[in-house]
């Protein structure tokens, strides 16, 4: 498949994801739509760092709930609009990023994804504990719009719209860092961070620029998570469960690939919401099932994800036609 | 004196979580790959004797065994269907492998026996014992004792034997190895065995008095990744020595700051370890 091709396919899917609120009239399938492109943001959040850095961080719900939290944050304290807090969670997650992240840096492969989840675990028992986010409990939202800048809405399009513009501005910005030094640079280091480090890549600073943008990123995700839902607890920000989902979504796409967590996303998120739909709450136990026999089938045989799997299939298509 | 019987039940309790890291030192100074569902196994074999129990009305006396026939066999199956596979493959492959596993084995159990916490009547070891002016309750005593037997009886097999000189010859240099005469896919097996085995003895063990839930697996992968950290990669002495240090801390902290914070001073040491000597306390390379 040429590369003309390609485009057109990925522009047909663009036209496709951002009429989709349109398209369909069902409020069910509409809100979908949306939570598609949120767990896409968060997933291609992570991939700039556990994808094509290749450290495998399975800590980030630090900064989704540093996102989350700031919004209910400043609205319980300071009666702000929501939206208002995704700055400062910005700020805090990338200052955690820089004080947890760095040290965390110098170990290799299974150490630093343990490094991540003990580091994340210890900041939920902490944010459990402590009274000013609402400790077990969690934080609302205001109850009902007191402006338009609540982004309050009944309906799931504006949110719809709100995402899909986070998630151009994100997937636009990786795509440029691909093709630059940067990109060559992660690479390298997914490759092997002592084989790059031998030839002049500096590992370490680039390690962190990746973690600073993703960590970003995926706060934002999380100031978007709080003000749509309107409440924010541990388990729901913080939880082991949010890092894990954004390395399902990343890995079913394709870690390391422009367009893989958005893919991920595609087919997890209406699967994971179709499976809570039927079996009601008690779905939840049912969806991770589902989603730990994803990876485990993923790891075992296709390590690529659906790009690696796409790539294949088109590669011998071609090799046919030549 | 409250102070001795604080450590007392936190040696007791770290001597079980020596017992179920020796085997995540054992697979992964093996083979280079962590099982991230060790704890999961755990919480297996913690349901198993729970079952045995109230289903078969077997004691302790025989599902201790038991459940370690059960998670060896477990142990060998997972090696030969996904482990052997997936460490050939890229780091993601690896940490994805073992950690579908877990989310599969914890929510599988959560769905089959519910969130609701159950646990084996007290009675089952009853009693308390008097050591001078410190009370230790039987089953604590009997289950941190068996688990500090079994741990050190690992160490002799390993170093003293035959058998486990072929296990560590793996471990040392696979290729050696097999020129030697060994097959290191079938000593892999056996590892991944043997460590999914203490894994069931010591869930067996904690079931005699601790509480047993589906999502318990988590913080004890957590602490088996601690011990084996702190102990070296591979070494049961140090996984012995590191096992007994994290319960007596542990216990310390949950006296001191409280039962909350308990795991938060586990996880900051475990941290702080890592940034300071990456290749663990007694570890060397």
């Amino acid at each position: 498949m040429s590369s003309s091709q390609n485009r057109i396919l990925i522009l047909i899917g663009f036209l496709f994801i951002a009429a989709w609120p349109l398209l369909v009239d069902d409020v069910f399938l509409q809100r979908i739509g949306a939570l598609v492109l949120l767990a896409a943001i968060s997933a291609s959040a992570w991939n700039l760092l556990g994808g094509y850095a290749g450290q495998v961080s399975v800590g980030h719900a630090v900064y989704f709930g540093a996102g989350a939290y700031a919004s209910l944050v400043v609205y319980t304290q300071f009666g702000w609009p929501p939206i208002f807090g995704a700055p400062i969670g910005v700020a805090v997650s990338m200052a955690i990023a820089a004080l947890v992240g760095t040290p965390t840096f110098r170990l290799r492969g299974h150490y630093f994804s343990m490094a991540t989840i003990a580091a994340a675990e210890l900041i939920r028992i902490l944010a459990s504990n402590w009274p000013l986010v609402g400790a077990a409990v969690g934080l609302m939202g205001p109850p009902v719009p007191r402006s338009f800048w609540d982004l309050s809405f009944i309906s799931p399009l504006p949110y719809h719209y709100i995402f899909l513009a986070v998630l151009v501005v994100l997937l636009g910005l990786t795509w440029h860092l691909q093709r630059s030094k940067m990109g060559y640079y992660l690479a390298a280091i997914r490759g092997g961070d002592r084989a790059a480090g031998s030839l002049g890549v500096p590992v370490l600073r680039y390690k962190v620029y990746a973690l600073l943008l993703s960590a970003g990123f995926t706060s934002i995700a999380g100031s978007l998570y709080a003000v749509m839902v309107g409440f924010v607890d541990p388990d729901s920000a913080l939880g082991i469960l949010i890092s894990v989902k954004m390395l399902i979504v990343a890995a079913l796409g394709g870690a390391g690939s422009l367009f893989g967590p958005l893919v991920g996303a595609i087919i997890l998120i209406p699967l994971e919401e179709t499976t809570n739909a039927i079996f009601g709450g008690g779905g939840t136990g049912i969806t991770f099932i589902v989603y730990g026999a994803i990876i485990l089938l993923i790891a075992r045989f296709q390590p690529g994800g659906v790009a690696a799997l796409w790539n294949a299939l088109t590669a011998r298509r071609q090799s046919r036609v030549s | 004196m409250i102070l001795v019987q604080v450590v007392v039940s936190g040696l007791l309790m770290g001597s079980v979580y020596a017992l179920f890291s020796s085997g995540l030192t054992l697979i992964w100074g093996m083979m280079n790959v962590v099982n991230f569902a060790h704890g999961d196994f755990v919480m297996l074999a913690m349901y198993a004797a729970f079952f045995a129990f109230t289903l078969l009305k077997l004691g302790p006396v025989f599902f201790v065994p038991g459940a370690a026939v059960l998670l060896f066999l477990l142990g060998v199956i997972v090696y030969l269907g996904l482990v052997r596979h997936v460490s050939k493959g890229p780091m993601l492959a690896q940490i994805l492998g073992t950690f579908g596993l877990a989310l599969v084995l914890r929510y599988a159990a959560f769905w089959a026996f519910t969130a609701n916490f159950v646990s084996l009547p007290d009675t089952l070891v009853g009693g308390t014992f008097d050591l001078g002016g410190v009370r230790v309750e039987a089953s604590r005593l009997l289950a941190g004792v068996l688990a500090l037997i079994i741990t050190i009886g690992m160490h002799l097999v390993l170093t003293r034997t035959a058998l486990g000189s072929r296990l560590l010859a793996v471990s040392e240099d696979r290729n050696a190895a097999m020129l030697m005469g060994i097959r290191p896919d079938r000593m892999q097996a056996l590892a991944w065995g043997v460590g999914a085995a203490s894994t069931g003895v010591a869930g067996a063990l904690i079931a005699l008095f601790f509480y047993i839930s589906p999502t318990v697996g988590e913080s004890l992968s957590l602490i088996a990744f601690v011990v084996v950290c702190l102990g070296g990669f591979g070494s049961v002495p140090g996984a012995l020595i590191a096992g007994l240090g994290i319960g007596v801390v542990e216990a310390l902290s949950a006296y001191l700051i409280g039962a909350v914070y308990q795991d938060v001073v586990v996880y900051a040491l475990f941290l702080g370890v890592l940034w300071v000597r990456p290749q663990g306390l007694l570890g060397t390379n």
